[in-house]
């Protein structure tokens, strides 16, 4: 008999997988009570150093073609495909859930990266337009990615509700900073490995593991987020965390879970340009 | 030969019929305040007293939000997009038959010169009400679903600097949405709106549709915390901007924000001169100054620096500061005492951190609050004046070298309202446009508004857009 080789659940930061700079971890148990591992926990020092990653990758990801992120995130879902056996074992041991339902949540993961990937260079011509203005002007309007998202996905399908927050981030040309569910972990980092591997690059999605209660404060309250996604907060503690995000008006949403084209606008920005006509 | 002297030309102010005193606006009739409390409104280019105007607490709030309340549930609800959209063409055409009479209290309430609310408020003005009357029988094709909801009531907040207009930006929208509101205009400006509640009762807009309540900064804070606003739109401030959204954080109401900006004008070395000079000086100098969109940072490429300001200054010397209702006026009154010491106390500043003040040589007159255009020459980013918003003509100049810096120090602001691009390149507008970040960029323009051309900010400079199809959203529950 051989013994399984068990896997060091670590973070991802600027496409690396380093443990907490504090030095500290957590224990997670299967919904038997069985141990699984000791996931990092994060630190502040962490989120601190996700977001400058995420701050870093952000202009060359936001201006790369609608096409190449169309392509990168279509790959996601290529890679996610070769590891979905895993995906469903990870759902099984924290989820009561059956095979089937694992399996299904892991299919919609996948469909949901395929869905976003299409959208990436059609999201501008439905939300954009051109504005007949009184005036020998050219007036346009464009939708632009944001910046960095803070995202705390929906816990109750733990795989789906990372990609449900992720994809249209992303989509959008936004980086992301993503607290995984304290109890369920597992997806999020796992999903973590296949981004490490899909030509997305480096810092544009950032995951962090550990304690919620610790780590979304600095989240809202963080300067340099310009958005939040709050889906997998409960309302009382979300009342909180707008307040904080308020320092630096972000914008914060949370939605319910479906595949919206309006949940890419909602961490958009439009912009105006103005020129004039003449010969 | 010596320089002809233009003649006094003022408009006439016989056109304005204010009254004495005014009441609150609710459920379509003038009412007293609850409190009789009153506060006066002056003209701020001599200092005297225009009218009495009612101040409204939380009894008047309450008054004038069931108002709004049972109008919302009872008829504006009921009512189809075409009849709502009839009212507001209704409104356009009353506002544009008594647009000089408007422009003259607007002019008298504000100080702002007659020639911009004659041109530019005013018909900006009617202009909205127009454009939105058509969107509100076209609503589920504005691409926010195919049953678009109004959000019921909505609270709205507007400031001192474009009155009429700014009410217009607000109300427009919300009723032909399909709301109903409680408006409350800035203290120091509350005439033309009062004069917009006489426009809503000469076109039969059912009572409580729009309510007007007059008041101070207290009664602002009251409306937004009122427990049955389904919807706050304000305008002013990014610290009461915040204010705001942190008291509704909690209830996760809904709002939209346009706050404040510190807009970059960038002048690069292949520029059109002599356009730019004027547009430089349409962007910081037009509405005194008081523009939350002004071009209030001028970065010049270095290499044409002093031949830049040595024609902006010989502009600036023509520009004529002086009464708001003279034809000729480019510069009027700044809006209020307490806005000219926020002015001087940036300006002096800005010569305490070392730059260097330069302003226009123009005769002060002796009552009234003025400030003669200023600029400030060798601005460093790190001074006050380069970062912090003046709300007055006094612009803060500096210098770039390469495409990439004047980029970098344009967006080094937590603001992101406005900037301006000035060159002869097309490709270079497109690549500043795309790198700017600010939810207007004019390019060899600036200062230009429409209603079908969404407005807004990017970072601390707010939430949400106004105008264009964008806009709507605002007003539409769920639209994102």
């Amino acid at each position: 008999m051989s013994l399984d080789i068990k896997k060091t659940y670590k973070l991802f930061i600027a496409g690396a997988f380093p443990r907490s700079e504090s030095g500290r971890s957590y224990e997670i148990r299967d919904k038997k009570g069985n141990f699984i591992a000791n996931p990092a926990q994060a630190s502040r020092k962490d989120l601190r150093d996700a977001v400058l990653a995420a701050k870093n990758a952000h202009s060359s990801w936001a201006s790369a073609t609608a096409y190449n992120r169309g392509q990168i995130l279509y790959r996601i879902a290529e890679i996610m495909e070769g590891r979905s056996e895993q995906f469903v074992a990870e759902i099984m041991a924290m989820e009561s859930v059956s095979s089937k339902q694992a399996q299904l949540q892991v299919r919609q993961a996948i469909d949901t990266w395929v869905w976003y990937a299409g959208w990436s260079d059609k999201i501008s011509t439905i939300a954009g337009s051109t504005n007949p203005v009184a005036g020998s002007f050219f007036n346009f309007t464009v939708a632009e990615p944001l910046g960095v998202v803070g995202i705390v996905a929906e816990e109750k399908s733990s795989l789906l509700g990372v990609v449900l927050g992720l994809a249209p981030v992303l989509a959008a040309g936004n980086c992301a900073v993503l607290i995984a569910s304290q109890k369920r972990p597992l997806s999020a980092i796992t999903l973590a490995e296949c981004l490490a591997t899909s030509d997305v690059p480096a810092g544009v999605v950032n995951i962090l593991t550990g304690l919620s209660d610790e780590l979304t404060p600095h989240l809202a309250s963080h300067m340099e987020i310009d958005g939040l996604d709050l889906s997998g907060v409960d309302g009382k503690s979300a009342a909180a965390l707008r307040i904080s995000s308020v320092d630096n008006l972000k914008r914060v949403h949370s939605f319910s879970a479906e595949k919206s084209p309006e949940r890419i606008l909602s961490f958009m920005e439009y912009k105006t340009l103005w020129h004039p006509i003449g010969v | 030969m010596s320089d002809f002297e233009y003649a006094p030309a003022p408009e006439s102010k016989a056109i304005a019929n204010i009254s004495k005193d005014y009441g609150l606006f609710i459920n379509g009739k003038f009412i007293a305040s609850h409190n009789k409390k009153r506060f006066e409104t002056i003209n701020p280019a001599n200092e005297e007293v225009l009218a009495k105007i009612s101040l409204a607490d939380e009894v008047d709030i309450d008054k004038a939000v069931k108002a709004a309340r049972s109008a919302y549930v009872k008829v504006w609800s009921k009512l189809s997009g075409k009849e709502r959209a009839k009212y507001l063409f209704r409104i356009a055409r009353l506002l544009q038959e008594r647009s000089r009479e408007f422009a003259v209290v607007e002019s008298l309430d504000n100080g702002k010169p007659i020639r911009e609310t004659r041109d530019i408020d005013i018909p900006l003005s009617a202009a909205h009400f127009f454009y939105h009357a058509g969107w509100a029988d076209k609503l589920e094709f504005a691409g926010f679903g195919d049953k678009p909801k109004a959000h019921g009531v909505v609270a709205q907040i507007i400031p001192w600097n474009f009155p009429l207009l700014m009410l217009a930006w607000k109300i427009a929208p919300a009723l032909a949405t399909g709301n109903t509101v409680v408006l409350k205009p800035a203290e120091t400006t509350p005439l033309t709106a009062l004069l917009f509640a006489e426009v809503c009762q000469q076109a039969d807009l059912p009572p409580g549709v729009v309510n007007i309540i007059t008041g101070d900064g207290s009664t602002g804070a009251a409306l937004v915390k009122h427990p049955d606003i389904d919807k706050v739109a304000f305008t002013g401030s990014t610290e009461v901007g915040k204010l705001i959204a942190r008291s509704l954080a909690v209830s996760n109401t809904p709002v939209t924000l346009e706050l404040g900006g510190k807009g970059a004008n960038i002048v690069f070395e292949d520029a059109p001169i002599d356009q730019a000079v004027e547009g430089i000086i349409n962007g910081i100098f037009f509405n005194q100054g008081h523009v939350c969109c002004a071009g209030s940072r001028l970065l010049l490429q270095e290499n044409i620096h002093d031949e830049f300001l040595n024609k902006l200054q010989k502009r600036m010397s023509k520009i004529r500061l002086g009464d708001p209702l003279d034809k000729n006026t480019d510069i009027g009154a700044i809006n209020s005492a307490a806005q000219l010491a926020k002015i001087h106390e940036l300006s002096s500043s800005g010569q305490a951190e070392g730059a260097d003040i330069w302003s226009a040589p123009c005769q002060i007159p002796n009552k009234g609050f003025w400030f003669a255009p200023t600029i400030f020459k060798g601005v460093t980013q790190a001074h006050r004046i380069a970062r912090e918003e003046i709300f007055g003509p006094v612009l803060s100049v500096l210098t770039f070298r390469t495409p990439q810096e004047a980029i970098e120090k344009a967006n080094n602001t937590p603001f992101g309202l406005s900037a301006g691009v000035w060159t002869d390149k097309g490709s270079r507008i497109l690549w500043a446009g795309n790198h700017l970040k600010a939810g207007v960029i004019w390019a060899n323009t600036f200062n230009k508004f429409d209603p079908a051309s969404p407005f807004g900010g990017y970072k601390e400079s707010g939430w949400g857009r106004e105008g264009g199809r964008h806009g709507l959203g605002a007003y539409l529950k769920g639209a994102k």
